[in-house]
C-alpha cells in the first residue's frame, strides 16, 4: 500500500498518481467576499481524478468540500485557478463550456426532484432539455429505473417515495445522458444508516457498470474509504488538502470489508488526522 | 414510514375504517350536522329572546324569501351584473397581479424602489376609496369592476411575487448544471413552483372580489345583489335581506370552489391539493 502523503508543511499535490488526468483542478482558490468580511474557503487546492477513478473528499463541515465540488461542477467560478475536464477548460471567461458540462452528472444531498413531475419525467428531464424525442427519453428513463431498482415506480410522484428512493431517482437523472463523470455532494447524507449501506453498495455496482469517474463529497470517513480509490482529506478554513490516502481494496467490495483490519487502520488514521485538525480529543 | 424497500408502486395504501371515516366520509357527515346545528341555534335564539321577524326571521321564512327573490322579476339581471363585475374585475386582477408579481419578484431593485408605494396601497382601506371610484367612473359597472380589480389584485400580486422568489435553490442548481436556458428554466421549473402561490393568491382574491362588487353596489347604481340588499334594507324587508345574503354566500362558495377546481386541474401534485386524507398517513 502506498504511503499516506502527509501535509505537515507546504502544499499537498492532489493529482492522480497514475499521471493520467481526467478532471484537473489546478491551484483552486475560492474567496467569498461580502461587504463586511472576506472568507477564504479554498486555498490553492490542486486535485485531479484519473479516468474511472473514484475520489472521495472528506473533512469537517465548513472545510470547503462542497465548495470544491460545486467548482468542479461549474456551479461557481473559482476566484483563482483553472478547471479542465478531459483537457478542456470548463470556463471561458464568465461562460461555461457547453460540451464539457455535458460530461458532468450531479447528485446533491437533497434529491432536488421536481415534485410536479413523475419519476419518469424527472429522470428524463436532462434528455428533454436536449430535445430528445418522447420515445427516446421514456425508453432511457425505463432503463435507468431498472438500474436504480425503481422499476414499477415510473409513474409515481416524488412525494410517494422514501428518501432513499428519491435519491436513487436523482442518481438516475444524473446518469440519463451518460455523463463520463459523476459529481456527488453528500448524496446519502440524509439517509438512515441501513439505507446508506445499501446505497453505497448500489452506487458501487452502478459505477462499475457504467465505468464512471466519480468525485464524491462526504463527512463519513467510513463511507469515503469504503467507496473510494483515493480519499482526499481537507483542512477547515481555509480548505487545503491535508492528506491523500489511497484505499486500494479489492472490488467489488462488500460490507464485510468494513471489519477488515487494514480497512479499519485506514479509517482510524484518517479519523486521527481529522480530530487533530479540530484540536480536540475524540 | 421509513422502511426503504417496502412501499408498493403507486399504492394509495389500504385505509382502515377509522382513517376512511376521518378522511373521505367526514365532510359528508359533518357538513349536514353543522347545518342542522346552525338552524337549530337560530330557531332557539328567536324563541328564547322572542325576536321580532323584522330583526331575525325564521330560517324557513328565509328559504321562502329566497324562492321569492329568485323568482322575482329582475333578479337574474342583478345576479348577472354582480357576477360579471366580479369575474371581469378578478380576471383583470389576475393578469395584472401575476404579471406585476413576476416582474417585481425578479427585479429586486424595482421592488425595493416601489416598496413604499406597495405598502401604502396595501395599508389604505381600499373600501374607503369606493366613493372616489364612483365619482371617477360613474354609477355603472365600470366603477365596480375597478373596485373588484383593485381588491383582488393585491393578494394575487403579493403571492405571485413570493412565488417567484421561492424557487428552491437546489432545483435551480439542477437546471444550471444541465445548462438549461432561460425559457426552459421558466417552463420546467419557475412556472411550476410559482403556480401554487398564484392559486393561494387567487383563493383570497376571489373572496375579496365579491366583497368589492357588493360594496360598490351599496354605494352607487341601481343594479346588482348589493343594490338589492340596500333596497331590502330601505323597505325594512328582513326576510328578503337575509335571502339575498344567503344567495351572496352561495355565489361566493361557487366562485371559490371554481378556483379550487382550477387548482386541482393545474397543480394536482401540490400538497394543498393532495389534502389531509393522504398527507397525514
Amino acid at each position: 500500500m502506498r504511503e499516506t502523503a502527509a501535509a505537515g508543511q507546504g502544499v499537498v499535490d492532489g493529482r492522480a498518481p497514475s499521471g493520467d488526468h481526467f478532471i484537473e483542478a489546478d491551484r483552486i482558490t475560492m474567496r467569498y467576499t461580502t461587504r463586511r468580511s472576506s472568507t477564504l474557503a479554498l486555498d490553492n487546492v490542486t486535485l485531479s481524478v484519473a479516468p474511472k477513478e473514484f475520489v472521495a473528499l472528506v473533512g469537517q463541515s465548513g472545510c470547503g468540500k462542497t465548495t470544491m465540488l460545486r467548482i468542479l461542477a461549474g456551479l461557481i467560478r473559482p476566484t483563482e485557478g483553472t478547471i479542465r475536464i478531459g483537457g478542456q477548460h470548463l470556463w471561458h471567461g464568465s461562460r461555461r463550456d457547453e460540451q464539457t458540462l455535458r460530461m458532468l452528472g450531479l447528485v446533491f444531498q437533497d434529491a432536488n426532484l421536481f415534485p410536479w413531475y413523475t419519476v419518469e419525467d424527472n429522470i428524463g428531464l436532462p434528455l428533454r432539455l436536449r430535445g430528445a424525442s418522447k420515445r427516446e427519453w421514456r425508453t432511457r428513463a425505463g432503463e435507468l429505473s431498472e438500474l436504480v431498482q425503481l422499476a414499477g415506480f415510473e409513474r409515481s410522484y416524488p412525494r410517494e417515495l422514501s428518501g432513499g428512493m428519491r435519491q436513487r431517482v436523482a442518481i438516475a437523472r444524473a446518469m440519463s445522458y451518460n455523463p463520463e463523470i459523476l459529481l456527488m455532494d453528500e448524496p446519502f447524507g440524509a439517509l438512515d444508516a441501513l439505507t446508506r449501506d445499501r446505497m453505497n453498495l448500489e452506487l458501487q455496482s452502478i459505477t462499475a457498470a457504467t465505468g464512471a469517474t466519480v468525485a464524491f463529497v462526504t463527512h463519513s470517513i467510513t463511507e469515503a474509504v469504503f467507496l473510494a480509490d483515493r480519499v482526499v482529506l481537507l483542512t477547515p478554513r481555509p480548505g487545503r488538502i491535508r492528506s491523500i490516502t489511497p484505499a486500494k481494496f479489492e472490488r467489488p467490495r462488500t460490507l464485510e470489508l468494513q471489519s477488515d483490519p487494514a480497512f479499519q487502520d485506514t479509517v482510524r488514521e484518517l479519523r486521527r488526522q481529522l480530530y487533530e485538525d479540530e484540536g480536540q480529543d475524540r | 414510514m421509513s422502511s426503504e424497500s417496502q412501499p408498493a408502486p403507486r399504492g394509495k395504501g389500504r385505509a382502515s375504517g377509522a382513517e376512511l371515516l376521518r378522511g373521505k366520509l367526514l365532510p359528508w357527515i359533518s357538513t349536514p350536522v353543522l347545518l342542522v346545528l346552525v338552524v337549530a341555534v337560530w330557531k332557539l335564539v328567536i324563541a328564547a329572546f322572542d325576536i321580532s321577524p323584522y330583526v331575525l326571521p325564521q330560517p324557513e321564512e328565509v328559504v321562502g324569501g329566497m324562492v321569492e327573490v329568485v323568482q322575482s322579476q329582475g333578479f337574474m339581471g342583478h345576479l348577472w351584473v354582480t357576477l360579471t363585475e366580479t369575474l371581469i374585475g378578478f380576471a383583470i386582477a389576475l393578469v395584472l397581479g401575476v404579471g406585476m408579481g413576476a416582474v417585481l419578484g425578479r427585479i429586486l431593485w424595482l421592488e425595493r424602489a416601489l416598496r413604499p408605494l406597495i405598502v401604502a396601497s396595501q395599508v389604505v382601506p381600499k373600501v374607503a376609496l369606493v366613493p372616489l371610484f364612483i365619482v371617477w367612473f360613474g354609477f355603472g359597472m365600470t366603477s365596480k369592476i375597478v373596485i373588484v380589480a383593485i381588491l383582488a389584485f393585491f393578494p394575487i400580486m403579493l403571492n405571485s411575487l413570493l412565488g417567484v422568489r421561492s424557487v428552491e435553490p437546489g432545483q435551480r442548481d439542477v437546471m444550471r448544471s444541465l445548462n438549461a436556458g432561460r425559457w426552459a428554466t421558466f417552463w420546467r421549473l419557475e412556472y411550476h413552483s410559482t403556480l401554487p402561490y398564484v392559486f393561494a393568491g387567487m383563493e383570497i382574491g376571489i373572496v375579496f372580489a365579491i366583497i368589492g362588487a357588493v360594496v360598490g353596489e351599496y354605494l352607487g347604481g341601481n343594479q346588482g345583489l348589493g343594490y338589492l340588499i340596500v333596497v331590502s334594507l330601505n323597505a325594512l324587508n328582513a326576510q328578503q335581506l337575509f335571502a339575498v345574503i344567503v344567495i351572496l354566500t352561495l355565489l361566493g362558495f361557487a366562485l371559490f370552489l371554481a378556483v379550487v377546481a382550477l387548482k386541482r386541474l393545474f397543480i394536482p401534485w401540490h400538497e394543498s391539493v393532495i389534502g389531509v386524507d393522504e398527507s397525514t398517513t
